[in-house]
């Protein structure tokens, strides 16, 4: 008699049946075999235990052990992880059998995603309808603005802000209250209030999700702000390609007149403070401030020197407090519990949270808030979920193609201005793009020199024209034709449109090539001297080769080859025509017996 | 008005509008709606969600629209409130899935655990 290690049992009741009991008992029976557990693993159908409204049910022995609610695809799991792995797929099991922890979170707020986040910025994101005011109200909303209105002097609104540490999210990292302060000293019969709404940078939507998720948080900011400066009138720059935030601030600002939150006379106090938007046409270099404001004054959106500083002459020559969206969500939770409360998050220079879009090669995708200092392991690892498919986590990107990255060697450092800059990168506003060993360098910084490029406004030459230069450099290096001379033109004309650039845009665009060159300088020299892309990126550089013994000759690649370059018949190894495959790597995909390789 | 009694009558008037406060509703089901969701399908979620009640003849239980979680790769989220306070995310919801989170859920009292966020994150 045939000894087996293993039972499983599953329900065949008409109830389990109904629920698909009988697919359920074909994969397993397809599931041993393809792990070879056949002769180990018996399966066996069995009569009800008694948990219908659970089923269909699955029982394996000798463990004992009760799955519920199984479904066919989750036997590949049970048969991987238990019959092979004995691992226990908890997340299956009865509830009754689970211990503390095993249950499979059923809020979002009990993952692990969600548990090492923070959330002040994203505080009401998806939890209040951001169409209903009542719903903000509720949720404390527009009670920092009753307390700053009725018991606070402008210059205690500002000592509060200074006190939170609190910095600029929208790239710089400038001390707000030190802003506000420079703004309220600027004697002006007229000052005004603007919130940067652009969001330029490539995969990021921090500021996108704080509009449509909590307009209010920002239009009682940017009122208080009015009130601690001095201004009466505010302005929203948000870009136009952004409909759903727009009609979201439209309502708000609709609904707070009417509550008596803006207008005139806010709460019959005898302060008076309106906002405008203003829909920018998705410029990216209309996120710099000067530029920003230019197009606000309805010209063409191009930057210009400072100083002076927006706060001494901005819109209109007055002066002006620009702040970011994300920035000004924090201040209605500064105002109401404190800046001591707020100073004592984060790390000693970097007070409180930072929300991040995190994107690339990481298994949760999506938007986050973390406290400052976190370290980028944490990030990756712990909320983000790893990266997919068991590969290796090369490195970060952040703040976008003004950023740099950040490479495997440095993921413990903790995340906060200061530290970002040493790295030769930066906070930037938040983007934060994951690559994985299967990512080239040198194609990474050519993808944002192509977007600076692109989105030069073209005022200034070191910009217009020396980014030009540098992406023709790396489109040299990339296509294979590189030398070693063009990796240090590269890095000077870098370091000199670092220094000459008007704006921002052009001073930072040198820093993702800057900063490729610091931690992976041996992938440009291999372009360069080895003509090799060692990521098997830059098509020049690779190609597809059919192994002769592994071939069948089934004809599958020839037949899915866009461009007919593949040849063979019955019998003979097929051959790729080099000279004319343009690397797709469709064949690769297609191969039945893997017998196509990518040779780099 | 002083400032203090007209902004104590605003709060007054909003009070139980997003939980259990209010006694004519014992659930509230909000579907996320920001870009990311509704790019993934959530209009058509709650599309689902209010035909189903509405056939259904459920008055005390109301949908609301809300911004994003930051879980976009599960989106459409759906977050279902009980008068206990008690949160529910479900995930990668569909119109399909939305009559069997009322049937059994909202009507019934049962948690569709399969649908749930513990299914696709730790
Ligand atoms: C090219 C360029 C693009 C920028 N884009 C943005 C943007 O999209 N959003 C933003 O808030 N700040 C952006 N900034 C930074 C702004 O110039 C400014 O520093 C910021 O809005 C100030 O607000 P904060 O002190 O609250 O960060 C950009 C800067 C540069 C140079």
């Amino acid at each position: 008699m045939q000894i087996y290690r293993s039972h499983v049992l599953i329900c065949n009741d008409s109830t389990c049946a109904q629920l698909d009991s009988g697919k359920i008992m074909e994969e397993f029976g397809a599931q041993l075999k393809k792990n070879k557990l056949e002769n180990e693993v018996k399966v066996l159908t069995a009569g009800c235990p008694g948990m219908c409204e659970q089923g269909p049910v699955v029982v394996v022995y000798p463990e004992g052990t009760v799955y519920t609610m199984v479904k066919p695809e989750n036997v590949k799991e049970i048969v991987e992880e238990h019959l092979l792995k004995r691992k226990i797929v908890k997340r299956l099991l009865h509830k009754d059998m689970m211990e503390e922890g095993d249950t499979p979170a059923k809020a979002l707020d009990d993952t692990k995603y969600f548990k090492k986040q923070l959330r002040i910025a994203l505080r009401n994101c998806g939890i209040i309808n951001p169409e209903d005011i009542n719903e903000y109200i509720e949720h404390d909303g527009y009670k920092a603005l009753e307390k700053v209105l009725t018991g606070m002097t402008p210059l205690e609104v500002i000592d509060t802000v200074k006190k939170s540490g609190l910095r600029g999210r929208g790239g710089g990292g400038f001390p707000t209250g030190l802003k506000w302060e420079f703004a309220y000293k600027s004697q002006d019969d007229e000052k005004y209030v603007c919130c940067n709404a652009d969001e330029g940078d490539p995969g990021a939507f921090m500021d996108r999700s704080i509009l449509e998720g909590d307009p209010h948080s920002i239009i009682e900011a940017m009122t208080i702000a009015g009130y601690a400066i001095g201004s009466k009138q505010g302005f929203i720059y948000v870009r136009a390609e952004y409909p759903i935030a727009v009609k979201r601030l439209d309502i708000a600002i609709q609904q707070a007149k009417e509550h008596g939150f803006l207008g005139e006379n806010v709460l019959n106090t005898g302060f008076s403070f309106d906002i405008e938007l203003r829909l920018g046409a998705g410029a990216f270099v209309c996120g710099e401030e000067t530029a920003l404001m230019t197009s606000i004054e309805g010209k063409r959106g191009e930057p210009r020197p400072r100083p002076p500083f927006p706060a001494v002459k901005g819109l209109w020559q007055k002066p002006t407090l620009l702040n970011n969206v994300e920035t000004y969500a924090n201040i209605p939770v500064i105002i109401l519990k404190g800046p001591e409360w707020f100073a004592s998050i984060g790390t000693e220079k970097s007070k409180g949270t930072k929300v991040f879009a995190i994107g690339g090669k990481i298994n949760n995708t999506g938007l986050i808030e973390i406290p400052m200092g976190t370290t980028l392991r944490e990030v990756i690892f712990d909320i983000g979920g790893g990266i997919p498919n068991g590969k290796k986590f090369k490195a970060a990107q952040t703040g976008g193609p003004s950023g740099g990255c950040i490479p495997a060697s440095h993921m413990d450092t903790p995340i906060e201005y200061d530290t970002l800059v040493q790295l030769g990168s930066m906070m930037g506003s938040g983007g934060l793009i994951v690559m994985d060993e299967d990512t080239c360098m040198v194609d990474i910084a050519k993808f944002f020199l192509e977007f600076t490029v692109d989105e030069s406004c073209g005022k200034c030459p070191p910009c217009r024209i020396g980014t030009k230069r540098m992406l023709e450099i790396l489109e040299k290096i990339t296509s294979g034709k590189g030398t070693e001379e063009d990796i240090e033109k590269l890095e000077i004309l870098a370091n000199n449109i670092k220094l000459s650039a008007l704006c921002g845009l052009g001073q930072t665009a040198p820093n993702p090539v800057l900063s490729t060159l610091r931690y992976f300088r041996d992938e440009y020299e291999a372009h360069v001297k080895e003509k090799k892309c060692p990521a098997g990126v830059c098509k020049s550089m690779i190609h597809y080769v059919i192994n002769e013994a592994l071939c069948k000759s089934c004809g599958i690649c020839a037949r899915n080859c866009p461009v007919n370059c593949i040849s063979g018949q019955r019998g003979e190894p097929y051959v790729i025509a080099q000279e004319k495959c343009i690397k797709c790597g469709t064949c690769m995909v297609k191969c039945p017996f893997k017998a196509i390789f990518k040779n780099v | 008005m002083k400032p203090i009694e007209k902004m104590e009558k605003t709060r007054e008037g909003a009070i139980g509008q997003t939980t259990g406060g209010k006694q004519d509703v014992r659930m509230r089901i909000a579907v996320g709606m920001a870009t990311c969701g509704i790019a993934a399908g959530a209009k058509q979620v709650m599309d689902a969600f209010n035909e189903e009640l509405k056939r259904r003849n459920i008055n005390d239980v109301k949908t609301v629209l809300v911004g994003c979680r930051g879980a976009c790769r599960l989106e459409p989220l759906v977050e279902i409130t009980g008068e206990n306070g008690e949160m529910v995310t479900y995930v990668n919801m569909t119109p399909e899935k939305v009559a069997r989170v009322v049937a059994e859920h909202v009507v019934n009292g049962r948690i569709c655990i399969d649908y749930t966020v513990g299914t696709e994150v730790e």
